[in-house]
């Protein structure tokens, strides 16, 4: 209850901010709208913008689940396998030299205007913090524990399941959450680059029409809803690692 | 309360070992036969290698030395040893249960009967009402009480205990040393300890260790009957004596 009363605070100081900025500086409607024509703009559109907003949403979910699952895939065989880890790991770190967002207008030529570059996208930001966060937790597991393990005689496999996974958990958590936290700028600066659906295509089409007060509903609806699914992925995390006292996001 | 009692309780033989512990000599020719069937605690000052003697016993790869150990005929590193250390090593994702049943999963061993042993112990040790409890909702002597009872379901003929009660508070630490003594009989138990009172209570032979490199500065031999009273003529006669031991010199 406190939580959703200081989250409701936080947006009315927000909006109350945002609406002194705009009388203060006495911006045209076509520079900063108000936080009133924005939501008058929302309520006046939101059928096409639930449209866009469900595209957007689908190349979010599917780059968070194939980002997350590659992510987890590869830690575990880098784990698994020394040999994969020699050749993994360099090619891993050199991969982050290159920006993702620079790779967008490859990958719609890749994959074409439709989902599954802004999908591919999603994904390779996804990654590498997935990957890193599982591959570094699981190398730091209790080297007692593991002793432990040794001596009982454990099969190597059960040690990876009942041992090394779960020891990770907190830090894979970590990773998922800013993976959770990025996957909407993935697919934003796809729908940039090429498309013909999403949010990130309606908010350039808005922009190019000088319709900025549809834009900044776009922009609000994303942010919202990149929120909640920000909440919802902690609170998965939580009940994940559910021997640890609760460490998610506080409001 | 039944003791566990494993079938044919190795001795354990260091022959002239030697080992280098960070380009210095912990172990020169050390030799040191520890009895079948009885407990041994090894008494000595920080650092002169008590736990890493147990590691050797235990069959750690990561120490190489020389010279010869055997667990009767057999080299170290079979499954013929349990251990239980300071830190209780419960798993926290885990119930208590299933921590006590931890080695059985690890080697995909897990039967009704093993189960079936668990509760029995789990009730024996007084922890009935927590079986299905995470390791967090635990006491710290609830904890080492199932980390004992984890080292015990390996029904191991070789115990090796490093320092299991020192973080605990005096009288969860005498009741789990009672706990220790009675359901290890028969064992090869080999207890590393800091204090000269457990190490009283508990033992059958007590090796005191000293120097640098380190070397068996006296072996008290106590026979059976642990666990002793703290009042017990064995214990109060040869405390003080064993103290000064500790305190006089003899030491790292």
């Amino acid at each position: 209850m406190k939580a959703a009363l200081r989250l409701c605070l936080i947006t009315a100081g927000l909006l109350t901010l945002w609406q002194l900025l705009v009388l203060l500086t006495r911006a045209p409607t076509y520079i900063l709208p108000g936080p009133m024509p924005v939501a008058k703009a929302l309520i006046t559109h939101l059928p096409l913008l639930s449209k866009h907003l469900g595209t957007t949403l689908t190349e979010i979910l599917i780059g968070l689940l194939l980002g997350t699952l590659l992510g987890t895939s590869s830690a575990i065989a880098m784990i698994v396998s020394p040999l994969l880890k020699r050749w993994m790991l360099p090619v891993l770190v050199i991969s982050q030299a290159i920006p993702v967002f620079a790779l967008a207008p490859v990958l719609v030529l890749w994959f074409g205007y439709g989902m599954a570059s802004k999908i591919a996208m999603a994904v390779l930001i996804i990654f590498f913090p997935v990957t890193s966060s599982f591959y570094y937790g699981m190398q730091r597991t209790d080297p007692d524990l593991l002793e432990l393990a040794r001596i009982m005689g454990a099969k190597p496999l059960a040690v990876l399941r009942i041992i090394i996974i779960p020891s990770a958990l907190p830090a894979f958590a970590a990773g998922v959450r800013v993976a959770t936290a990025v996957a909407p700028i993935g697919a934003i600066v796809g729908e940039w680059v090429g498309s013909s659906a999403g949010l990130g295509f309606y908010m350039l089409h808005a922009n190019a029409r000088m319709q900025i007060d549809v834009m900044f509903a776009a922009l609000t609806l994303l942010a919202a809803v990149s929120l909640l699914l920000y909440f919802l992925v902690d609170h998965l995390l939580d009940r994940l690692i559910y021997w640890q006292p609760q460490q998610g996001t506080t409001l | 309360m039944a003791p566990l009692t494993p079938l044919q309780a190795p001795a354990i033989v260091f022959d002239r070992v030697g080992l280098d512990f960070s380009g210095k000599p912990l172990f020169r020719d050390l030799s040191l036969r520890l009895e079948g069937g009885q407990s041994t605690c090894i008494l000595g000052p920080s650092g002169c290698g008590k736990s890493t003697l147990l590691k050797l016993i235990a069959g750690s790869t990561a120490l190489p030395y020389s010279g010869a150990i055997y667990l009767d005929t057999t080299p170290p590193g079979g499954q013929q040893v349990a251990w239980m250390g300071q830190n209780d090593l419960l798993l926290p994702w885990l119930t208590l249960l299933e921590n006590v049943l931890l080695g059985a999963r690890l080697r995909h061993e897990l039967t009704e009967t093993r189960r079936h042993r668990a509760v029995t112990l789990i009730h024996e040790a007084g922890l009935t009402w927590y079986e299905q409890a995470l390791p967090n909702a635990l006491s710290g002597g609830m904890r080492q009480r199932a980390a004992l009872l984890r080292t015990l379901m390996e029904g191991r003929p070789v115990l090796l205990m490093d320092e299991p009660f020192s973080a605990l508070d005096a009288l969860t630490r005498f009741r789990l040393q009672n706990l220790a003594a009675r359901l290890t009989k028969g064992a090869t138990v080999i207890l590393v300890t800091h204090d000269p009172l457990e190490a009283l209570r508990l033992a059958d032979r007590i090796i005191v260790l000293a120097g640098a490199p380190v070397q068996i500065a006296e072996i008290l031999e106590l026979g059976g009957g642990a666990p002793r009273d703290p009042g017990d003529p064995a214990v109060t006669s040869r405390y003080p004596h064993l103290l000064s031991l500790l305190m006089n010199g003899k030491t790292a």
